[in-house]
C-alpha cells in the first residue's frame, strides 16, 4: 500500500507515543517463519495452525509458497485463503503446499460478479474445478452480503455447482459484518456498503440448509 | 440451590461485617488468672479450651452446617494477645469507606477499659517488635517489604484426608503413645515435649466440648420447635455433633461437619494467615457421597445442599482486620480458605470424580466470595472436567482459578518431598504450594522488587524516608556499563533479603516458643510424633517464602535502563535519575519512549524476557535453600495479592513509565497494558521463568465473555490453559467480564453490588476495591482476541 502519511519508517520511529505506525513491515520468509513458530505449543495443543489470508496471499505468491513449506517441514498445519483470481500454475503450486484451502465464492453469475468485485469469475470458477479435481482439502467461503449476492438465483446455482464437483464437502456461510467500515474511514475510502445490515440467524440457518440438501456439510461462521 | 439454602446464602451476604469483643475478652480474663501457671503450650490449649467453653453460641435458622466463630455469621474475633487494636484502629475500621466492619461502642469501651491496658506491652506484636534491629524497622517503614506475622499467626495451611479417617479420641491415643515413648534419660527436650503432647490433648477435648455444646444447643432447639421437618434436622444435627469430631465420620454429612469443626477450631486458637483449607475435597468426600448413594441416604441433591450450607459458613468468615500498614497491603474481607479440585491421588493417578462435577455445580450457583476454588489440572485431568470448570470460569466470578498439578508435584519434588506427599498436597491461599497436612509451609511477606532497583540508583538511600536502608552501591555516575547497574541492583536485593531473612528468624522463633498452635499441631503430621509444635518445626516439612512483587516492572525498568541509557546512550544514567526522581517532570516524550518504544515484557520478546530471567535467577540464588530455624529453609514465590498498590505507592517513578505512586505489576503479569502481542504471548512470555523453581506464581488474565462464547470459546480457553501448562505454567486466572461494565460498576457501585472479579489470587466484590485497584484491574488489558 502507498504511504498514505507521507511519513517515513524514521518518523514512526521516532514518534514517542507509538501513535504513528506503520501498517505492515518488511519480513523475510525466514524471519516470518521463525516469529510462527513462536506459537508452536498453541498450535500443537489446538489442533490449530497458521492460515494465508489478506488482502489475496497470492500476490506474494513465492514468498507464501516458501513460508508455507517451511512450516510444513517444521509440522505446522497450514490453510491458504484465496479468492482464487490468480492464474491455474500459481494455485496448484500453492494449494499443493497447503494443508487446506479456503476457497472464496461469491456470486455465480459473470456479469454481477463483475459488477460486484471488478473481474470476471470465469478464470475463479475454472481454477476451482480443477483444484476440487486435485486437492482433497478444499472449503468453499461464501460472504453473504445482503443485496449483493443473498439471493434465491445465486444461491441455487453457487449449490447446483458444488454438488457437481467431486471432493467439495465443506462450505462455510460467513455473515457480512461491519466492523470494516472504521477501517475504510481511518484510510480515507468511501465504504459502499454503508447502512448494510447483517443478516439475521434465521435466514443463515435456512441458506445453511439448502447447501445440506445439496449433500453439502454447511456450516455458519469460520469455525469449521 | 434450594430454597433452604437460597436464604441462607442470601443472609450471608447481608450480614454486615463487624468486630465482636467477645473472644479477647475471654482470653484476657483467662491471661490474667492463668499466666505464669502454667508451660506455655498448656496455657495456650486451656485458653483455647476457654473460648470453646464459653463462647456465645450460633445456630441459625434453616442450618444444617454448624458452628460459627463469632456469635453470629460475620462477627469477627479479635487477637489481642497477637495484636492489640488500638481505639483509634477500631475508629478507623469502623468509619473507612471501603472494607469496613462495624464496631459497636460497647467494643471500644471494653477496649479501652480491659483488653488495651492489660495487652499493650505483654502482645506479641509489641514484644516482637521491641526485639526487631532497626536496620529492619527503616526497611520495612521504606516499603522494602512487608510481614505477615507481625498481625497475624502463620497458617497458610490445607487438611488432608486424616481427619476423615480419624477422630480427636483416635488423636488422642496417638498422643498418649508419643507421651508414653518420651525418654527424660536420653531426650533433653523431653519434658517439652510432654508439655507440648498434653496441650494437644487439652486442644483435643476443647474442640470436642464445642462440638457437644453444638449437639445440646440443637437439643434445645428441637425441643422448641413446632415444625416437624426442622425438628429432624436439628436431631440430625445433634447426632452429628455427637459423632464428629469425637469419632471419625461415617456420612457425608458428618465429613462435611468435621472439616467445620476443624477448621473453627483452627481459625479460632489463633488466626492464622489464609484461615484454614479442605484441600482436596472432592476426594475427601467422594467415599462417603458414593456409599450415601449406595445405601439410599444421600442423593445427588441432598449432596449438593449440603455442600451449599457449607459454602455458606465460609462466606460467614469476614477475615480479621489488621492495624496500621497492613490494611492497605491486603484490603479485603476475604480469608483465602480455597478448595482444590480435581488433581492427583497419592497413587499418581487421576482424581477427579463425581463430587468434582457437584462441586464445580456449586461453585457456579452459590458464587459466593468464600470460599475460593481451584481446579488442579493434571496431564490425566480429563478435558471434560477441565471443560466444566472453563464454563463456570466463563459465568465470569473468577474461579476456579486453574493449576497445573503436574507442576505443582515437581515443584514440590524439587523441595524434597516424597511423590505420594507431594501429590496429597496442592495449592491453597492465592496460588501457595504445599503437602497437605503434613507441612508449614510459611508466608512471610512481600518483597518490593522495584524498590530495589529505586534503592540501587540512589546509593542505597531510600528519598522518601531519606534513610539509607540499602547497600552502598555507589553514585548513579559510578554504574558506567549495564552489567555494573545489574551487579549494583543484585546487591540491594541480596542485602534487603538478608535484612528479611535475619527478622524474619527472631518472628518465627516468637512464635515457636510464645504462640504455638495446639490444634493445628495434632491434625498435622508429624508433630504428635515428634512433639513439637506446628509452629516450632513438628510438621514433615517447613518450607518458608518470601514472595516477590513487580517482576513486569521490573523487567520494563531494566529494559528502558539497558535501552535508553547504555545501548542508545541518549542520556546518562545520572540524568535519568534525575528525571524520575522529578516524577517525568516537563519529560514526557522521555516518558513516551519508555513506554511505547522500549521491549517490554509479556510481547514474546527475548530482548525483555531474557532480563526477567535474569533477574529470577538471582533472586531465586539469594533466597532458596537458605536455612529457616525450623529445619526448613526460605523458599520464593511470585505472587503479590493487592500488595502491587502498596509497593507502587511507596515507589519513586521507575525506568519503565510508572509515575510516582502508581501501581507496579500484579503476580507474574506484565505491566498494566504492556503486553500488546495478545495472550499467546503472554503466556510465553511468562512461561519462560522457571516456575518449577518457585513455590507458586500467579498470572491473570481477563478476557471479555463474548471470546468464550460457545463450544469453540471453551475449546480455545482449553487450548491455551493446556498449552501453557505443558510449558511447565504454575498458575492460571481469568478474569471474564467486560472494562465497559467495570467502570459502569464504578460509577453506580448500588448497582453492581454482586459484581466479583478477579483480583490476584482470589476474587473479589469489584464495588469493595479501592478506587485504584478498580481502575487498574479496568486497565489491565482486555484481550480481544486469541
Amino acid at each position: 500500500m502507498e504511504v498514505v502519511t507521507g511519513r517515513t519508517e524514521a518518523d514512526v520511529e521516532a514518534c514517542p507515543t507509538g501513535a504513528l505506525q506503520a501498517v505492515g513491515r518488511k519480513v523475510t520468509s525466514g524471519e516470518l517463519t521463525r516469529e510462527l513458530l513462536h506459537d508452536r505449543v498453541f498450535f500443537d495443543e489446538s489442533g490449530g495452525g497458521v492460515t494465508f489470508s489478506g488482502g489475496e496471499p497470492l500476490l506474494q505468491a513465492p514468498f507464501v509458497i516458501e513460508t508455507m513449506r517451511a512450516l510444513r517441514e517444521e509440522g505446522v498445519h497450514t490453510a491458504l485463503d484465496t479468492c482464487g483470481f490468480v492464474h491455474w500454475e500459481t494455485l496448484r503450486e500453492a494449494a499443493e503446499a497447503a494443508d487446506v484451502v479456503l476457497y472464496d465464492l461469491k456470486l455465480m453469475d459473470e456479469a454481477r460478479h463483475k459488477a460486484a468485485t471488478g473481474v470476471s469469475n470465469r478464470v475463479i470458477l475454472a481454477n476451482l474445478q480443477s483444484l476440487a479435481a486435485t486437492h482433497e482439502h478444499v472449503w468453499i467461503r461464501i460472504p453473504i452480503i445482503p443485496g449483493v449476492n443473498d439471493d434465491e438465483a445465486n444461491l441455487t446455482e453457487t449449490a447446483r455447482f458444488l454438488q457437481s464437483l467431486r471432493g467439495i464437502r465443506q462450505v462455510q456461510l460467513l455473515p457480512y459484518h461491519a466492523t470494516g467500515e472504521a477501517k475504510f474511514a481511518r484510510v480515507g475510502l468511501n465504504y459502499a456498503l454503508h447502512g448494510t445490515v447483517p443478516p439475521d440467524d434465521r435466514t443463515l440457518d435456512t441458506m445453511a440448509e439448502r447447501f445440506r440438501a445439496n449433500g453439502l456439510t454447511a456450516t455458519i461462521g469460520g469455525h469449521s | 440451590m434450594t430454597s433452604r439454602t437460597e436464604r441462607l446464602r442470601r443472609d450471608s451476604l447481608d450480614a454486615v461485617p463487624s468486630i465482636d469483643a467477645e473472644r479477647a475478652r475471654i482470653i484476657t480474663d483467662f491471661y490474667k488468672v492463668h499466666l505464669g501457671r502454667h508451660s506455655t503450650p498448656v496455657l495456650r490449649a486451656r485458653a483455647f479450651l476457654a473460648i470453646c467453653e464459653q463462647k456465645t453460641l450460633w445456630l441459625g435458622e434453616g442450618e444444617l452446617i454448624v458452628g460459627e466463630r463469632g456469635p453470629r455469621p460475620k462477627a469477627v474475633p479479635t487477637y489481642p494477645e497477637l495484636t492489640c487494636h488500638s481505639a483509634e484502629d477500631l475508629r478507623i475500621l469502623d468509619s473507612r469507606p471501603k472494607t469496613s466492619y462495624r464496631v459497636a461502642p460497647a467494643v471500644i469501651d471494653v477496649y479501652e477499659r480491659e483488653i488495651i491496658p492489660y495487652w499493650t506491652g505483654r502482645s506479641l506484636r509489641d514484644q516482637m517488635f521491641q526485639e526487631l534491629p532497626q536496620e529492619w524497622h527503616d526497611a520495612y517503614a521504606a516499603g522494602c517489604f512487608t510481614e505477615f506475622m507481625e498481625q497475624r499467626a502463620p497458617g497458610h495451611t490445607v487438611a488432608d484426608g486424616k481427619i476423615y479417617r480419624k477422630g480427636m479420641i483416635d488423636f488422642k491415643a496417638d498422643i498418649a503413645a508419643a507421651e508414653a515413648a518420651l525418654d527424660v534419660e536420653t531426650d533433653p527436650e523431653a519434658l517439652d515435649k510432654r508439655e507440648q503432647l498434653q496441650a494437644m490433648a487439652i486442644a483435643c477435648d476443647a474442640v470436642i466440648r464445642f462440638a457437644e455444646r453444638h449437639a445440646d444447643l440443637a437439643e434445645e432447639q428441637a425441643t422448641q420447635t413446632d415444625d416437624v421437618e426442622r425438628r429432624q434436622e436439628l436431631e440430625t444435627i445433634a447426632a452429628v455433633c455427637r459423632q464428629v469430631p469425637a469419632h471419625a465420620p461415617r456420612t457425608f454429612h458428618e465429613a462435611l461437619q468435621m472439616y467445620w469443626f476443624c477448621h473453627l477450631a483452627v481459625i479460632t486458637e489463633l488466626n492464622g494467615w489464609d484461615a484454614f483449607s479442605p484441600g482436596h475435597l472432592d476426594q475427601h468426600l467422594e467415599p462417603f457421597y458414593q456409599q450415601g448413594i449406595a445405601d439410599g441416604t444421600l442423593t445427588a441433591e441432598s449432596a449438593r445442599e449440603l455442600m451449599e450450607c457449607f459454602f455458606v459458613k465460609f462466606n460467614n468468615h469476614t477475615a480479621p482486620p489488621k492495624v496500621g500498614v497492613t490494611a492497605a497491603e491486603s484490603g479485603t474481607y476475604t480469608d483465602f480458605a480455597n478448595i482444590n479440585l480435581a488433581g492427583l491421588l497419592s497413587d499418581g493417578s487421576d482424581g477427579s470424580n463425581q463430587v468434582t462435577h457437584l462441586l464445580l455445580d456449586v461453585i457456579d450457583q452459590m458464587h459466593l466470595l468464600q470460599p475460593s476454588s481451584n481446579i488442579q489440572v493434571s496431564r490425566r485431568t480429563p478435558d471434560v472436567v477441565l471443560k466444566h470448570a472453563l464454563k463456570v470460569v466463563r459465568n465470569g466470578y473468577g474461579f476456579p482459578s486453574i493449576f497445573n498439578a503436574d507442576a505443582v508435584v515437581e515443584e514440590q519434588l524439587r523441595q524434597g518431598k516424597t511423590p505420594e506427599d507431594a501429590r496429597e498436597g496442592g495449592c491453597s491461599g492465592c496460588v501457595e504450594v504445599g503437602a497437605f497436612g503434613k507441612e508449614a509451609y510459611i508466608l512471610t511477606g512481600y518483597f518490593n522488587l522495584v524498590k530495589m532497583l529505586e534503592l540501587a540508583l540512589h546509593d542505597g538511600c531510600d528519598v522518601r524516608t531519606g534513610k539509607y536502608v540499602g547497600a552502598r552501591t555507589g553514585h548513579p555516575s559510578t554504574l558506567k556499563t549495564y552489567d555494573d547497574l545489574f551487579a549494583a541492583f543484585s546487591t540491594q536485593v541480596r542485602h534487603m533479603v538478608d535484612i528479611k531473612i535475619r527478622g524474619n528468624q527472631i518472628i518465627e522463633r516468637f512464635y515457636a516458643t510464645r504462640m504455638p498452635h495446639t490444634f493445628l499441631s495434632v491434625i498435622t503430621d508429624d508433630c504428635i510424633a515428634r512433639g513439637k509444635d506446628y509452629n516450632a518445626g513438628g510438621a514433615r516439612y517447613n518450607n518458608t517464602f518470601i514472595q516477590a512483587v513487580g517482576i513486569g516492572s521490573i523487567t520494563d525498568s531494566l529494559a528502558g535502563l539497558k535501552q535508553w541509557v547504555y545501548d542508545k546512550a541518549d542520556l546518562s544514567l545520572a540524568r535519568m535519575v534525575e528525571i524520575l526522581d522529578a516524577d517525568f517532570t516537563d519529560q514526557e516524550v522521555l516518558r513516551q519512549r519508555l513506554v511505547n518504544k522500549t521491549p517490554k515484557y509479556g510481547n514474546d520478546d527475548d530482548a525483555a524476557d531474557g532480563l526477567m530471567r535474569q533477574t529470577f535467577r538471582m533472586l531465586f540464588d539469594a533466597i532458596d535453600g537458605r536455612p529457616n530455624t525450623k529445619g526448613g529453609a526460605y523458599r520464593l514465590e511470585m505472587l503479590p495479592t493487592t500488595c502491587h498498590v502498596y509497593f507502587g505507592e511507596v515507589c519513586l517513578a521507575s525506568a519503565d513509565g510508572r509515575r510516582e505512586g502508581q501501581p507496579v505489576s500484579e503476580g507474574i503479569s506484565p505491566v498494566q497494558g504492556a503486553d500488546r502481542h495478545g495472550p499467546t504471548a503472554v503466556l510465553k512470555s511468562a512461561a519462560k521463568m522457571d516456575h518449577i523453581k518457585t513455590g507458586g506464581t500467579l498470572l491473570n488474565m481477563k478476557f471479555s465473555p463474548s471470546l468464550l462464547e460457545g463450544d469453540h470459546g471453551i475449546d480455545s480457553l482449553h487450548s491455551l490453559v493446556r498449552s501453557y501448562f505443558k510449558l511447565d505454567g504454575h498458575h492460571l486466572q481469568f478474569n471474564v467480564v467486560t472494562a465497559d461494565t467495570l467502570r459502569k460498576a464504578k460509577a453506580k457501585p448500588e448497582e453492581y453490588r454482586d459484581l466479583i472479579v478477579r483480583v490476584a489470587g482470589y476474587s473479589d466484590y469489584f464495588c469493595d476495591l479501592s478506587e485504584a485497584l478498580q481502575d487498574e484491574i479496568i486497565e489491565r488489558t482486555e484481550h480481544q482476541a486469541f
